[in-house]
C-alpha cells in the first residue's frame, strides 16, 4: 500500500515536470525556431516568461529521480544500466541547456560565444525532451529486460530506436512546443501574440498527426500498454483527445487563457492515461512497483517527508507565481521582468497580487536614490497598458537577472 | 582504461566541478545578504550596488551548480547502479530533504533576483534569507548521505531485516555526519570568501580603490576569517573521529604504514607504498598519537592492519591531506595579516596621517586618498590576497580527495567495494571523455562570463580614486569577477549579465 502511494506521488512530480518543465523545453524549441521580423522579440518574450521560474520548474525532475531511487531502488539501478547511453545524452542536454540559459543571457547585445550558446539552448531544449519521450516509450514497450538476478539486457533496436519510441519522442517535443506557445500567447500582446498563436496551431497539428501515426503502431509495438490503456485508460485517453481538440479550437478563437487551462489538462490527462496503462509496471514486464519497492520504513519516511516539504514549497511556489505571473505591468514594473500579462479585466490587480510590496517598492525609491532608480528610470514602461512594447524594453533586459 | 577507473574519474570530475559552484552558491548569498542588510540599515548606495553585483554572481553559480547537481543525481545511478540499489533506500531520505531545500532555494532565488522592484526593500532582503539557509541545508544533507557511506549505520539491519531499518537513525543518528557537515560547510564559506577577496584585491592593484570596494573586501574577509578560524577546530574533531572510526583512512592520511605507539606527525613527505617508507617528511615524535588520541604514547593503527589490496591510494591521500592543512593554515595567516593592516590603517586615518604603504611603490593615489582607499593601497597585502584567492577551493577539493580516496576501495565502508558497484554497461570511457570536454567548455565560458560582471558607478564614490589611466578606454579591464571591470565599461557587463534592476 505505501508503495502505491509513493508511486502516485512520483507520478505527480512527473506531471508537474511535464507541465512546467515541459513548457520550458517548448520555450527553447520556439527560441530555436524564432523567425520573421519579430524573431528577437519572440526570444525576449520567451526569456522573460522563463526567467524567474525556470530553476524551480526543473527541480521537479530531481525530485522525481530522488523519489525513484529512494522508493524503487531496483528500478533506478536497472534503468541506469539499460539507458546508459540515452540518459547520458539527456544529461548532456540538461547541462548544456541550463548552462546556455545563463550564458546566452545578453544575446541581444553581444555577438560571438553568446549567439552560439543561444543555439545550444534551442538545440538542447529540443533534443532533451525527445530523448525523454523516447526513453519513456522504451520503458513501456518491453525492450528492457531485468533478470531475477538483477542483470539487465536491452534490445536497443526494440527499446529506443523503434518507430514507436521515435514517435513518442517527437510527440513529447510537439506537446511541449504546443504548451509553450499557448502559454506565451497568454503572456504577449499584438503581433507577437499572433506569432505564438500561429505557432500553437502548428504544434497542435503536429501533435494530432503524431498521435494519429502512433495509434496503428501501438497495438503492435506495445501491445501490453495498448491493451491496458484501451481497457483501463480508455476514458482518460479519449478525454485527453477531446481536450486537445477543444484547446486547439480555443487557440483558433483566441481564447488564450482557456486554451492554456485545457492544454495543461490535456497533458495531465494523457500522462495519467499512460500511467494507468503502465500500472503496476515501472519497467515492463519485469519490474513492478511492488517488486522494486524499498523496505516499508523508507517508503513511510518518503511519505511523511513529502507533505512536510510541500508545506514549505507550496506557499513558496504560490508566492513566486503570484509575484511574477499575476502583475499588471503598470504597477511600476521593471523592463526585464518577465511576463507582461496585461489583464484589462483586472486593473490594478498587480498590486494586490504582488503584495503590498509592489507599492512599497515605489515608496522606497527616494531613499534608495539614484541607484535603486536604475531600474526605475527605464523601468516603468511608458507605453499604454495595452500592447506592451516588447522590442523596446527587451534588449539586454530579456536576459537580466539570470 | 577500464570501466571502474573511467567511472571513478567521471564521478570525480563531475563532483569536483559541481563542488566549486555549489560552494560559491553557498557563500555568495551570505555576502549578498550582508551587503543588502547594510544598505537597508545605512541607506548607503554602495552596499546596494554590492548586493546587486553579488546577486548576479549568485545567480550564475547557482544555475551551474544546479545543472551539474542534476547531472550528479543521474550519474549516481548511471555509473554506480549496484551501489544505488543497496544505498538508495539508506541515502534517499537525505536526498529527499536535500531536494526540498534545493527547491526552496530555487524558488526564493527567483524571487530575489527578479524581485528587486517587485518586492519592498525589506521583503526583498527577507526573500534572500531562505536562499542562504537552504543552500546550507542542501550541503548538510548531501554530506549526510556521504557520511553514511563512510560510516554505514544500520547497514546490517538493512541487509538482513530491511523492515526494521530506521532511515532517520541511520542518517541523522550517524556520529560522522555533524562532524563532516560542519567542516565541509565552513570550507564552502571560506572558499567563496577568499575568491571574492582576491577579485577585489586584484582590482585594487589595478587602481580601483573606492570605499565600495573596500567595504566589499572587508565583508569577504570577515566571512573568510570566521570560516578560516573555525576550520582547524572542526578539522581536529573530524580527524579524531576518523581515527576512531576509520583507522585505515587516518593511516593513509598520515602515511602511517606500521602500527606503532607514540606515532609521529609527518609533515610533508612522499610515501612509498612499496617500501612502506616516507621520504622527505619532517617528523614530530608522538604528535600524531597526541592529535588523534590526546596521548603521545597512544597506539595508532597502521596500514599493516589491513591486507594490501584494501589500502586506499596512500600517496594521494597523504599529499591531499597535507595540501588541505597547509591551505588552511595559510588562510588563517592571511586573515591575520589583513586585519592587522586594517587596524594599522584605521589607526593611521584617525591620527590624520595616511599610511604610505602604496607610496613606496610610486602610486600617487595611495598618498592622495590613503584614508579612503585604506588597506586597498597596501600593495603587498593585495598581492597576498590575490595569491590566497584559490586557497579555499584548494582546501575544499583536497579535503574531498582525502575523504573519498581515503575511503577506497570501499564505496560503502566494509560493505561494498567500489569495483562491485560500477555499471556493467560498456562505453564509460566515451562518456568520461565527452563529459570532461563538456565541463571544460562550461568552465571556460563561465570565467569569460564572470569577467563581464562589473560594478556600476556609485555616485560620488569613485571620483579621484582611480588611477590616472582610469578614464582611458584603452585601460585594460580587470581580470575577473566583481570589481574587475572598469566603471566605464561596467554598464555593458552589468546590463549583460543581468539582474541589475
Amino acid at each position: 500500500m505505501p508503495e502505491t502511494v509513493v508511486a502516485v506521488v512520483l507520478m505527480l512530480a512527473l506531471t508537474a515536470y511535464a507541465v512546467l518543465g515541459g513548457a520550458d523545453f517548448g520555450g527553447g524549441v520556439w527560441d530555436l525556431l524564432a523567425r520573421g521580423p519579430r524573431a528577437e522579440a519572440q526570444r525576449q518574450a520567451i526569456a522573460r516568461a522563463m526567467g524567474p521560474v525556470w530553476e524551480a520548474n526543473h527541480v521537479w525532475l530531481i525530485f522525481a529521480l530522488v523519489l525513484l531511487f529512494t522508493a524503487f531502488p531496483r528500478a533506478y539501478s536497472s534503468l541506469g544500466v539499460a539507458l546508459f547511453v540515452p540518459f547520458h545524452l539527456v544529461l548532456a542536454g540538461i547541462v548544456l541547456r541550463g548552462a546556455a540559459f545563463v550564458f546566452r543571457a545578453p544575446a541581444a547585445t553581444a555577438a560571438g560565444p553568446q549567439r552560439a550558446w543561444a543555439s545550444v539552448f534551442g538545440a538542447a531544449s529540443t533534443i532533451t525532451p525527445f530523448l525523454l519521450g523516447a526513453t519513456l516509450a522504451a520503458v513501456s514497450s518491453g525492450g528492457i529486460r531485468v533478470a531475477p538476478d538483477g542483470s539487465v539486457s536491452t534490445n536497443a533496436l526494440h527499446a529506443w530506436f523503434s518507430p514507436f519510441s521515435l514517435l513518442v519522442g517527437a510527440l513529447a517535443v510537439a506537446l511541449f512546443a504546443y504548451l509553450a506557445a499557448v502559454y506565451l500567447a497568454v503572456e504577449t500582446r499584438g503581433a507577437l501574440q499572433e506569432d505564438f498563436r500561429r505557432r500553437a496551431l502548428g504544434a497542435g497539428i503536429a501533435v494530432a498527426v503524431l498521435a494519429g501515426a502512433l495509434l496503428p503502431l501501438a497495438p503492435r509495438t506495445a501491445p501490453h500498454l495498448w491493451e491496458l490503456v484501451s481497457e483501463r485508460g480508455r476514458v482518460l485517453v479519449a478525454t485527453g483527445a477531446a481536450l486537445a481538440l477543444l484547446s486547439g479550437w480555443l487557440v483558433w478563437r483566441r481564447y488564450f487563457l482557456l486554451a492554456r487551462v485545457t492544454a495543461v489538462a490535456e497533458v495531465v490527462v494523457l500522462l495519467w492515461g499512460w500511467a494507468l496503462g503502465q500500472w503496476p509496471y515501472l519497467i515492463y514486464p519485469d519490474v513492478t512497483v511492488f517488486n522494486a519497492a524499498a523496505p516499508d520504513p523508507i517508503l513511510r519516511f518518503a511519505l511523511w517527508a513529502t507533505p512536510a516539504g510541500l508545506l514549505i514549497l507550496i506557499p513558496s511556489l504560490w508566492l513566486l507565481f503570484a509575484v511574477f505571473k499575476g502583475e499588471n505591468p503598470q504597477a511600476g514594473e521593471p523592463p526585464g521582468a518577465l511576463d507582461p500579462r496585461t489583464n484589462p479585466a483586472r486593473p490594478g490587480a498587480g498590486i494586490a497580487a504582488g503584495s503590498p510590496a509592489a507599492g512599497a517598492a515605489t515608496a522606497g525609491q527616494p531613499t534608495a536614490g539614484p541607484v535603486r532608480g536604475d531600474g526605475g528610470g527605464r523601468g516603468r514602461p511608458a507605453g499604454p497598458a495595452g500592447p506592451r512594447p516588447l522590442g523596446q524594453d527587451g534588449g539586454p533586459d530579456g536576459a537580466r537577472g539570470t | 582504461m577500464d570501466s571502474l577507473l573511467a567511472a571513478r574519474l567521471q564521478m570525480a570530475i563531475s563532483l569536483g566541478f559541481h563542488m566549486i559552484f555549489a560552494s560559491l552558491a553557498l557563500g555568495m548569498p551570505v555576502l549578498m545578504l550582508m551587503a543588502e542588510g547594510l544598505y537597508l540599515r545605512r541607506g548607503d548606495p554602495r552596499y546596494l550596488e554590492l548586493a546587486r553585483t553579488w546577486a548576479k554572481v549568485t545567480a550564475i553559480t547557482f544555475a551551474i551548480g544546479a545543472v551539474s547537481g542534476t547531472a550528479l543525481s543521474f550519474e549516481l545511478g548511471l555509473l554506480w547502479p549496484r551501489f544505488m540499489e543497496l544505498a538508495g533506500p539508506a541515502t534517499g531520505p537525505a536526498f529527499t530533504l536535500e531536494g526540498f531545500a534545493f527547491f526552496t532555494e530555487a524558488i526564493f532565488l527567483g524571487l530575489y533576483l527578479y524581485g528587486w522592484n517587485r518586492l519592498s526593500p525589506r521583503a526583498h532582503w527577507l526573500a534572500g534569507i531562505p536562499v542562504a539557509l537552504s543552500s546550507a541545508a542542501s550541503s548538510v544533507m548531501v554530506v549526510a548521505s556521504n557520511a553514511w557511506m563512510q560510516n554505514p549505520v544500520g547497514v546490517q539491519t538493512l541487509l538482513e531485516e530491511p523492515h526494521r531499518f530506521d532511515p532517520v537513525a541511520a542518517l541523522f543518528g550517524n556520529p560522522a555526519w555533524p562532524v563532516m557537515a560542519l567542516h565541509s560547510t565552513l570550507a564552502c564559506y571560506a572558499a567563496t570568501a577568499f575568491m571574492v577577496a582576491a577579485v577585489y584585491a586584484w582590482a585594487a592593484l589595478k587602481g580601483y580603490r573606492d570605499p565600495m570596494r573596500r567595504s566589499a573586501l572587508r565583508m569577504a574577509m570577515a566571512m573568510g576569517t570566521v570560516a578560516a578560524l573555525l576550520m582547524p577546530v572542526t578539522g581536529d574533531v573530524s580527524a579524531k573521529f576518523v581515527a576512531q572510526n576509520q583507522p585505515v583512512k587516518l593511516a593513509a592520511m598520515e602515511a602511517q604504514f606500521e602500527t606503532e605507539a607514540g606515532a609521529p606527525l609527518r609533515i610533508g613527505g612522499l610515501p612509498d607504498p612499496e617500501t612502506g617508507r616516507v621520504a622527505y617528511a619532517l617528523e614530530i615524535p608522538g604528535m600524531l598519537s597526541w592529535l588523534a588520541y590526546g596521548d603521545t604514547g597512544a597506539v595508532v593503527e597502521g596500514l599493516d592492519r589491513v591486507p594490501r589490496d584494501r589500502w586506499p591510494n596512500v600517496p594521494l591521500t597523504h599529499i591531499a591531506f597535507q595540501v588541505m592543512v597547509v591551505a588552511g593554515i595559510l588562510m588563517v595567516l592571511v586573515s591575520a595579516w589583513y586585519w592587522w593592516a586594517v587596524w594599522r590603517h584605521e589607526r593611521g586615518a584617525r591620527a590624520g596621517t595616511a599610511v604610505r604603504a602604496g607610496a613606496a611603490h610610486g602610486d600617487a593615489t595611495a598618498t592622495g586618498s590613503g584614508g579612503a582607499a585604506g588597506v586597498l593601497a597596501d600593495r603587498r597585502l593585495m598581492r597576498g590576497l590575490v595569491a590566497a584567492g584559490p586557497l579555499g577551493i584548494v582546501a575544499l577539493e583536497a579535503g574531498w580527495i582525502v575523504t573519498e580516496v581515503g575511503r577506497q576501495p570501499w564505496i560503502i565502508r566494509d560493505v561494498m567495494l567500489t569495483a562491485d558497484a560500477v555499471t556493467p554497461a560498456p562505453g564509460v570511457v566515451t562518456t568520461l571523455v565527452a563529459f570532461t570536454l563538456l565541463y571544460v567548455l562550461l568552465s571556460v565560458t563561465l570565467v569569460w562570463l564572470l569577467r563581464r560582471i562589473g560594478h556600476k558607478d556609485v555616485p560620488g564614490e569613485t571620483a579621484g580614486i582611480h588611477p590616472a589611466g582610469a578614464g582611458d578606454p584603452a585601460h585594460p579591464a580587470g581580470p575577473g569577477g566583481p570589481g574587475g571591470r572598469r566603471p566605464a565599461t561596467a554598464e555593458a557587463g552589468g546590463a549583460g549579465a543581468g539582474g541589475g534592476r
